[in-house]
């Protein structure tokens, strides 16, 4: 059985960051990078962006080439699955049989994308957008496909959609839902972008459930409906969520279900094990330190560092503003902080123009921004986040007023005032 | 072949065989330099691919976008040669060109 002084299940952007940290922090134990994939480490964004466009290349999104990954001493263990974790004898196994023991275990594994619940939701002609396998299967299958239905209005379906209609495929989102992107942002911008996509061509089906995917011969031919509506399509593309893969951490008793647990060190509760990015759970103080995952880049990167830093004797807990970013067509949406649990939604700027943010308070206190082609409300937002302050509202709402004005301090009225606690603050309601 | 040379943090010089087309960015990540993030992967939407250009040496030719221009604000190391190293395509005219790797951003 080999040995690895820290083994990192999971390849994607927490896994590989992780290996490159600990080196950058000077680990010199052995690294194992394990991954289910069959690939090289590589970026997960552009897969339903430029990946799926066809504009980039594999080899451009990569994470490091076998010979950079040589060069950071790292072993690179792909197309293994870690099925059991041994905790008190620091061993993993894995489905082809393999087994490694560790030192130090950083669980990065991510998620599987959430399948439909329905018949026919393994015909052929259904898929999801998680891995470089998934699109390249949906790239061998465009040609000969004209109407695509994307079920789910999240990140990304909508880019998704983006992608597809501008490659001449004519699109239908269904959010079952009142409103795109309902969970993660306000209805200001699922507006903006529900009306964006439809004048792109994308027909935008809101609070619709659905029934069951049908096909013929096997192969999909189009969704139905819970209220009986029909929407024909060669393909469906599923992006409902992801269910974080933490099965062998909970099952060797790890603390966790909709996520494995971790503090501010990102440490679970097994001894050496941490865990890090989408599918760990962990007490965030831009959400009042309730315990929350973040599906996103900015937080396996961050968390990875943090593990690495704690491996190597400088532990600093984990306090990275939130940050994402999509984009869709020509509009680049950039987020600061977390909008989830505000009271209030502030849009600044125009609609019309293309060009607004919408800031997010609670209890007058900024919790996050969402920066529609609008960079320098994206920057200038961030120590409005960082800080939780409390600007005036209606100098937040007026776009010529700078941001970096309302968080210099110099304003009495945006004085940094100390950080909210949950016992202060009213219930949340939607904006 | 034309050279494009980099410039670490602690001051190592590495030289490159310039690939046109890719990003200074994508050059510099694909050599294994790991202390540039570039955490979005170099679509313009954070400032973790920051660089100095020497400007002793061969002008960029494309212009900073506002995007770009705005992102860089954020950097409590903005000097005025500052780029984001994911907006700027090498081509044969940059052949020779220096670029400095700015200190991380906390």
């Amino acid at each position: 059985m080999d040995h690895y002084d820290c083994l990192i299940v999971g390849s994607g952007h927490g896994g590989s960051q992780a290996a490159i940290a600990l080196r950058q922090h000077k680990f010199s134990g052995t690294i194992g990078l394990l991954g289910d994939e069959k690939e090289l480490p590589y970026e997960r964004p552009p897969l339903s962006k430029e990946y799926l466009a066809g504009e980039k290349p594999f080899e451009r999104i990569l994470i490091g080439s076998p010979e950079v990954w040589r060069s950071r001493n790292v072993t690179l263990l792909p197309g293994h699955r870690v099925e059991a974790i041994g905790s008190d004898a620091h061993v993993v196994v894995c489905d082809d049989g393999a087994s490694f023991s560790y030192t130090h275990l950083i669980w990065a594994g991510g998620g599987t994308p959430r399948t439909l619940d329905c018949a026919g939701r393994d015909l052929k002609g259904v898929y999801s957008i998680r891995t470089r396998a998934d699109i390249d299967e949906i790239a061998r299958a465009l040609p000969a496909v004209r109407r695509i239905t994307v079920v789910g209005g999240g990140y990304i379906g909508l880019e998704a959609a983006a992608v597809l209609t501008k490659l001449g495929k004519q699109v239908t989102v269904l959010e079952a839902m009142d409103r795109v992107l309902a969970r993660v942002a306000g209805e200001a911008l699922s507006r903006f972008l529900e009306a964006e996509h439809r004048a792109h061509g994308v027909q935008i089906c809101l609070g619709a459930c659905v029934e069951s995917v049908q096909g013929k011969d096997g192969v999909v031919t189009g969704v139905r409906l819970s209220d009986g509506g029909m929407i024909d399509a060669e393909m469906v593309i599923v992006g409902i969520g992801i269910v974080p893969s933490i099965g062998p951490l909970i099952a060797a008793g790890a603390a966790g279900d909709n996520g494995v647990d971790v503090d501010e060190f990102c440490r679970t509760s097994l001894p050496d094990i941490f865990a890090i990015g989408d599918c760990a759970r962990h007490p965030s103080r831009f959400a009042d330190g309730a315990p929350i995952r973040l599906e996103s880049v900015q937080n396996a990167t961050d968390q990875a560092m943090v593990v690495a830093k704690v491996i190597a004797g400088r532990a600093e807990p984990y306090a990275s503003v939130p940050w994402f970013w999509s984009n869709q067509y020509d509009i680049r949406l950039q987020t600061v902080g977390l909008s989830r649990g505000h009271d209030q939604a502030i849009v600044r700027g125009d609609r019309a123009t293309r060009k607004f943010s919408i800031v997010y308070l609670r209890n007058g206190r900024v919790l996050a921004l969402d920066c529609v082609n609008a960079t320098k409300d994206y920057v200038e937002g961030r120590a409005l986040v960082a800080g939780r302050l409390s600007p005036p509202v209606h100098q937040l709402a007026d776009a010529t007023v700078p941001l970096k004005l309302l968080a210099s301090g110099t304003n009495p009225d945006a004085a940094p005032r100390r950080l909210s606690t949950s016992a202060d603050m009213p219930p949340a309601q939607a904006c | 072949m034309s050279k494009l040379i980099v410039v670490t943090r602690h001051g190592t010089k590495i030289s490159l065989d310039g690939r046109p087309g890719l990003s200074i960015m994508e050059h510099i990540r694909s050599a294994g330099v790991d202390e540039l993030l570039a955490i979005c992967g170099g679509c313009c939407s954070c400032a973790t691919c920051h660089v100095y250009l020497d400007t002793q040496g061969p002008a960029c030719g494309r212009a900073m976008s506002t995007d770009e221009t705005e992102l860089l604000e954020s950097s409590t190391h903005r000097r005025p040669n500052s780029r984001l190293s994911c907006q700027i395509p090498f081509s044969e005219e940059l052949d020779g060109l220096t670029v400095t790797i700015a200190p991380e951003d906390q």
